[in-house]
């Protein structure tokens, strides 16, 4: 049986719990796991105060109730798969480099910001700055997936650097500004002012979007990564249809004001 | 209440003592005589070989201000890799080149300082600068008010407008902004860079107004003079990390045609155009030139290897270090009509040619400027590194041995080119006392600080008499600010807020019609809320405010 922890009572102010995670709690009974530190506000307190533990860990970590108040669930993870059922807060695997996170509920703000590797698979909303940088940092992700299957907000892989970042629903403004490398795939709207002062890297929606005046349109083509790549996403369970994969795509070049070696790839509708 | 301060090894260079034997007694926050023999001692510490000497006061740090919240916001590498936790006294904190305010004050007095002064204060940013700086728990604090390149004072100067009015407008600043100083950057520099000038040597004029470094000197530092302003104009001058400046810090000197001037982080303005590679030690001729020279005195800017940030108000010369930005990222900023900011994180290291011999450079200049009483210490924190270095520096000057070994690590072709192994000097404990603690008091016309006369505000350091001055000055056995104790054994064991100093000097008030118009027509806030208040000062959270008198 796989460790499991039910939240019993929820946090008055943010909980700051990046223990929870399969690597720390690898080998804890769930005595142990009740001990462990987290921070309550700006009070220490333990996992127990909050979360009814049950069975042993195995490398699964379930997690069940309104999380929407946790932080850094899943931080640092390397290995090993994490399930939410319930919401979760803020910076849910922050700088992870490996292993499975699956939320059934919404994200918070920052999701795997500095993501360096693994899977983040959210299965409703989450919120600005998915895949993003720290503020004052100039390199956000570095690689893995976060695949999210309701809408996202603004900034979404903000300074991200290679990876990938597939969302099923909209995208809110700045989609991929700053961007260094990666993919971001829109499957719905996305907000204004998308791909700003991107250097490299493919940002693809579905539907039409208003280009910045520092993009220019290149050609209409049928690129074969991603068929691929939109394959893949299929297989993850988005909403990708065979329109998608055998249309045709609008290639816009920007961002003129950085190095203007990124590109946007509109679904051509004509 | 009384306390004593029993047989410690005292060095206070206001009153020529050096290394004596002495008592101190403290009644009210305030150092006085010996009381008579029937007054209660409530509180005796034997200090028995120990080193007794006022707090020190750092006359040169960007503690507040834009600029630093700047480089906090970019460096968040900094925060997380020096955290500070909280404790049942301290508050938490982070950051090792651009620190938390709390974590500021708690390092300075961590080191024995009770007093630092932030040298670069836009005047429109005023407001912010002392907000900020009365978050800095433990020491007092101070501002030089920056000119020389803002708008107004250009436009007088272009109009060839009388001394007296631009005396007035100097005063009113200085009244207006709670500044106990003015400093100017780059002279005409930061203006000129706005007008796409991206050099401005001491004779170049402006392009827009017409007027030359020479001539914003000569004014500033005749203005400062004539309204008794004790500290004198702090210059950073021209061509600030540019080979050959060396020349251009000599053609300052003689600009200041007597008048007294300060020139600041003095390391990097004196760099020589010899050599293979066109960069070499200028320090030699510079020293020479302070030594003859009465009226200049200078603080240093020592750099120390390792990771930073810059952080100045000169746009012109952080523009052309952008290039080397490390981490790769930098702010150059436009500040109304005042003059702007760049803020370029830097790492020296020991290796590099030209980072070597610049720790060279500083070090031979310490050594070779004969009187301590106009060198003082600094590594112009953050930009050459950050204040907690002082100790390490302490050490590098205390101790030719330790200074020859840090020599052989460096760069060799830079040890080679450096004079830095040929000089025996040491300081000693007497001039280290006055370099950190009379001098800077001298200097900034504080009357009761940096002696241990009966009058002066307690503000003590105590250490151990270690033959490692670098442990010795880094952990203090005793810190007591205006006679309580606030540190021991180089932890703060008490959290006090440390008070805000001033200098009111007079003006003609009808200054203030001329400026109500420009403020109206020109600047984003009105000439009334422009001004901050005694009472503002106060509400930030200063404890008091100090009014110094004028010469």
């Amino acid at each position: 049986m796989s460790l499991k922890l039910t939240l019993h009572t929820s946090p008055d102010v943010p909980l700051e719990a990046p223990c929870l995670n399969p690597d720390t709690l690898a080998g804890m009974t769930a005595d142990i796991v009740a001990a462990q530190k987290v921070m309550h506000g700006n009070q220490a307190a333990s996992v127990g105060d909050f979360f009814k533990v049950a069975g042993k860990a195995n490398g699964t970590l379930e997690l069940e109730g309104d999380l929407s108040r946790v932080k850094y669930i899943g931080a640092g993870m390397q290995s090993g798969i994490l399930n939410v059922t319930g919401n979760v807060g803020q910076h849910l695997g922050a700088g992870m480099s490996g292993g499975d996170i699956r939320v059934d509920g919404d994200a918070g703000d920052w999701v795997a910001p500095e993501m360096r590797g693994g899977r983040v698979t959210i299965t409703g909303n989450a919120g600005h700055l998915v895949g993003g940088a720290p503020r004052g940092s100039a390199i956000g992700m570095l690689g893995g997936e976060i695949i999210i299957h309701g809408n996202v907000r603004n900034e979404t892989g903000h300074a991200m650097r290679n990876g990938l970042i597939a969302v099923g629903g909209t995208s809110g403004d700045f989609t991929g500004v700053n961007m260094l490398a990666g993919t971001i795939i829109v499957l719905g709207d996305m907000g204004n002012r998308s791909g700003a002062g991107m250097q490299r890297g493919s940002i693809v929606s579905m539907n039409p979007a208003e280009m910045l005046p520092t993009f220019t349109h290149a050609c209409v083509y049928r690129p074969e990564f991603l068929r691929l790549l939109l394959l893949h996403i299929r297989s993850a369970g988005l909403p990708v249809n065979d329109d998608h994969i055998e249309g045709a795509y609008d290639r816009w070049c920007g961002d003129v004001v950085e190095v203007n070696r990124g590109e946007i790839l509109l679904l051509n509708g004509a | 209440m009384y306390i004593k301060l029993a047989g410690g090894t005292v060095y206070d260079p206001v009153h020529g003592i050096n290394a004596e034997k002495r008592d101190i007694y403290i009644h009210d926050g305030q150092i006085t005589r010996k009381p008579n023999p029937d007054v209660r001692i409530d509180k005796t510490y034997d200090l028995g070989g120990k080193v007794v000497m006022a707090g020190a006061i750092d006359i040169h740090t960007h503690i507040g201000g834009g600029k630093v919240n700047i480089a906090r916001l970019m460096l968040p590498e900094d925060h997380q890799k020096d955290p500070v936790k909280k404790t049942a006294l301290t508050r938490a904190g982070c950051g090792h080149a651009a620190p938390t305010t709390m974590t500021t004050g708690y390092r300075y007095a961590e080191m024995g300082y009770t007093a630092c002064f932030e040298p670069a204060m836009l005047p429109i940013n005023a407001r912010q600068a002392h907000m900020e700086m009365a978050d800095i728990p433990m020491v007092d604090k101070g501002a030089y008010a920056l000119l020389g390149s803002d708008d107004f004072f250009l436009r007088m100067l272009a109009a060839n407008k009388g001394r007296e009015a631009i005396s007035d407008y100097v005063s009113w600043i200085i009244n207006a902004t709670q500044a106990i100083g003015i400093k100017v950057v780059n002279p005409g520099g930061i203006s000129a860079f706005k007008f796409n000038q991206r050099k401005l040597n001491l004779d170049d004029k402006n392009s827009y107004y017409n007027v030359s470094p020479r001539q914003v000197l000569k004014s500033l530092a005749s203005a400062v003079r004539e309204l008794g302003v004790p500290h004198p104009l702090h210059v950073h001058g021209c061509n600030l990390g540019v080979a050959g400046n060396d020349q251009t810090t000599l053609d300052t000197i003689q600009a200041a045609d007597g008048l007294p001037m300060h020139l600041t982080h003095i390391q990097f303005h004196s760099y020589g155009t010899e050599g293979d590679r066109k960069f070499s030690s200028g320090a030699a001729r510079l020293a020479e030139a302070i030594n003859e020279n009465h009226n200049i005195s200078v603080d240093v800017g020592q750099i120390l290897f390792g990771q930073t940030v810059t952080a100045s108000g000169d746009t012109m010369m952080q523009y052309e270090g952008h290039w080397h930005a490390h981490p790769k990222k930098w702010v150059i900023m436009d500040i109304e009509c005042d003059a702007g900011c760049g803020v370029v994180p830097f790492k020296y290291r020991d290796k590099n040619y030209v980072n070597a011999l610049q720790w060279a450079i500083g070090l031979e200049m310490f050594l070779l400027v004969n009187d301590p009483w106009r060198i003082f210490l600094t590594t112009d924190h953050p930009n050459g590194a950050p204040f907690t270095t002082y100790p390490h520096l302490i050490r590098l000057l205390m101790d030719r041995s330790f200074r020859n070994d840090m020599l052989s690590t460096i760069n060799k072709d830079a040890a080679a080119a450096s004079i830095l192994g040929s000089i025996d000097r040491e300081y000693t404990l007497y001039e280290i006392a006055i370099m950190t603690r009379a001098a800077p008091a001298r200097s900034l016309g504080l009357r009761n600080r940096g002696h241990l006369g009966s009058g002066a505000a307690a503000d003590i350091a105590v250490y151990d008499d270690l033959k490692n001055r670098e442990k010795m000055f880094a952990k203090p056995c005793y810190v007591f600010k205006d006679g309580e104790l606030v540190v021991e054994k180089g932890k703060v064991c008490k959290v006090i807020n440390g008070g805000t100093h001033t200098l009111k000097p007079g003006y003609d008030k009808t200054i203030e019609k001329t400026l109500k118009r420009y403020f109206d027509d020109y600047q984003t806030v009105k000439l009334n809320n422009f001004r901050i208040e005694d009472d503002e000062i106060l509400e930030y959270g200063n404890s008091s405010l100090i009014e110094q008198p004028c010469l």
